[in-house]
């Protein structure tokens, strides 16, 4: 497995956010983290990369242990994060977010470069000296997935992946995540577009209270209603 | 040239006047202009230090005196020695040993300090970079040997070789291609990527620790660099004034500084030089006038601060800079 966690505990300060979270991701798959609003997605993922420390458990990526790592250790790892609420630096320019972080600490033979971006998002090729602050939600996004690809990981780790877009800006980022997954990447997301996330996931993980309460493939969530009512609302 | 901003040109005009004024005042015999850009040009160095670790890092360290007090110091204890004997080690005129010394100690000064104060954040951060700052100023106080709180004065200037700095007209040549240089130092590292690592970091820390940078090291550098070019203002001030003491290192001179740089337009080229221009001018002026001076500057401190984003850049910016 590349991304295995297991009986992850997670702490803000007295109070638990998380109680034993345990998925896994292998090599080339794209998995989802789903569940309600304050269940536990973003402190997940936050704990994958070292941003919220765990309390108790175990992440391990390829064989390492994330937990107590620093977490630019970690992404040096191969982990590319797109954060929730997209979070471009506002005073750099487009092309200066991109090339301001990228790197290539896995020594990878192809590695993402800005015309490799552009080529993906054509749209930020127009808006190459553009403030951070003054793109479009849409380019925020398409830039916080171009910044992290910059960093060559091999696992994508988006946290709401959509949030906000308009409908045709979604389905550009989904086609351009299609991409990225037929090269070989590994992608973890959470959003909240199940009919998108479903058609792209290889497995899918539904966190409830801090905990992973269902887990299964794409096709088995379609047919499990009762998952989906009870926990998902649909 | 042709896609120079409005800013540019201010700067290069800015810089040309510079370049022409003092040196004509000068040979007019107006020899008191030359002092007050002397003084500018200097403190304009110091500011745009600052302006590395405030303007570009986020970084608001109140102790930066320290490191002219150091740079300073390096010129004069050397100088007093090899005047009046003792530390055999040190004690020379040599202009390149004091430069090394003003350099080195305010590089090692804050590659230790800032090892500690970047451990903490926001106001703590400024907080014990003053602490550090008015160390460096009660240990220069305690130094009886240098005659503590009345200060040092340095009879014979650097030597340095092909520059005779007791000549204000070399002193001013020196002054001013040094600020040229630091202005395009900073401008290089800003512009570079470990430039934009540390803009990213003074936006958003956590983002770009995500992003696999460890931004204290970043940051500890660009700490360092800065310290070590206001210890070279301090090595040029110390022999521009001949007059050393440790008041040039409390902590109301590092706030006369970080004045400068906001005053100007932090994270701009030109804003620091234009801060301490102004800043130096309007202490001239208001004092000739009344000895509250500092009320009416204060007053204007505050308008410049309420009403034009960016300091006195600010009122310069083009439409899309």
């Amino acid at each position: 497995m590349m991304l295995k966690v297991s009986n992850l505990v997670t702490h803000y300060g007295t109070s638990q956010a998380l109680f034993g979270v345990d998925l896994e991701l292998g090599a080339g798959q794209v998995a989802t983290l789903l569940g309600r609003n304050g269940m536990g997605k973003t402190t997940t993922i936050n704990s994958i990369m070292g941003v919220v420390p765990a309390s108790s458990g175990s992440i391990t990526f390829e064989g390492t242990e994330l937990v107590g790592r620093p977490s630019f250790k970690t992404a040096n790892l191969g982990l590319g994060l797109v954060p929730e609420g997209r979070q471009i630096f506002p005073n750099l320019s487009m092309w200066e977010n991109l090339v301001a972080t990228s790197s290539n600490h896995l020594k990878i033979t192809n590695p993402w470069t800005v015309e490799r971006i552009f080529d993906l998002f054509p749209e930020l090729a127009t808006r190459k000296g553009s403030m951070g602050n003054l793109l479009s939600g849409g380019e925020q996004q398409m830039l916080a997935i171009g910044r992290a690809l910059m960093t060559n990981p091999k696992l994508l780790i988006l946290d709401e992946a959509t949030e906000g877009l308009a409908p045709l800006v979604r389905q550009k980022i989904w086609a351009a995540l299609n991409l990225v997954r037929e090269q070989g990447m590994s992608i973890l997301v959470v959003d909240k577009n199940l009919k998108d996330l479903l058609r792209i996931a290889d497995r899918n993980f539904i966190i409830e209270r801090g905990k992973i309460v269902w887990s299964g493939t794409s096709d088995e969530l379609r047919k499990d209603r009762d998952a989906l009512h009870r926990y998902l609302g649909v | 040239m042709k896609n120079m901003t409005k800013t540019g040109w201010i700067t290069v005009i800015g810089m040309v006047m510079l370049a022409i004024l003092p040196p004509y005042f000068l040979l007019n015999g107006h020899a008191f202009y030359m002092d007050l850009a002397l003084r500018l040009v200097i403190l304009g160095i110091a500011a745009v230090s600052l302006n590395l670790l405030l303007g570009h890092g986020g970084m608001v360290s109140f102790g930066h005196a320290a490191f002219i007090g150091l740079g300073a110091y390096a010129v004069g204890i050397p100088s007093y020695h090899a005047t009046w004997g003792g530390f055999d080690l040190i004690a020379s005129y040599n202009g390149l040993l004091h430069l090394a010394l003003a350099i080195g100690v305010s590089a090692l000064f804050a590659l230790i300090t800032g090892a500690i104060s970047l451990r903490t954040k926001g106001v703590y951060f400024l907080m014990i970079t003053m602490a550090f700052g008015q160390m460096a100023f009660f240990l220069f106080q305690s130094l009886d040997v240098y005659n503590g709180d009345d200060g040092l004065t340095i009879d014979v200037r650097s030597e340095l070789p092909f520059i005779n700095l007791d000549s204000p007209m070399q002193l001013y040549g020196l002054s001013y291609v040094s600020l040229v240089i630091a202005m395009l130092m900073v401008k290089i590292i800003v512009n570079s990527r470990f430039g934009m690592v540390l803009q990213g970091a003074k936006d958003n820390n956590e983002r770009m620790v995500t992003l696999g940078y460890n931004t204290y090291f970043y940051r500890l550098t660009a700490y360092v660099i800065s310290g070590a070019m206001c210890g070279y203002a301090g090595f040029l001030l110390g022999n521009f004034t001949t007059f050393i003491s440790p008041d040039m290192m409390h902590w109301t001179r590092s706030g006369e500084l970080m004045f400068m740089v906001i005053l100007g337009g932090a994270s701009t080229a030109l804003g620091p030089i234009l801060g301490s221009s102004v800043f130096i001018l309007m202490e001239e002026v208001l004092s000739s006038f009344t000895i509250f001076w500092h009320l009416p500057f204060g007053l204007m401190l505050i308008g410049l601060v309420l009403f034009v984003r960016g300091g006195l850049m600010g009122l310069f910016k083009g439409k899309g800079e």
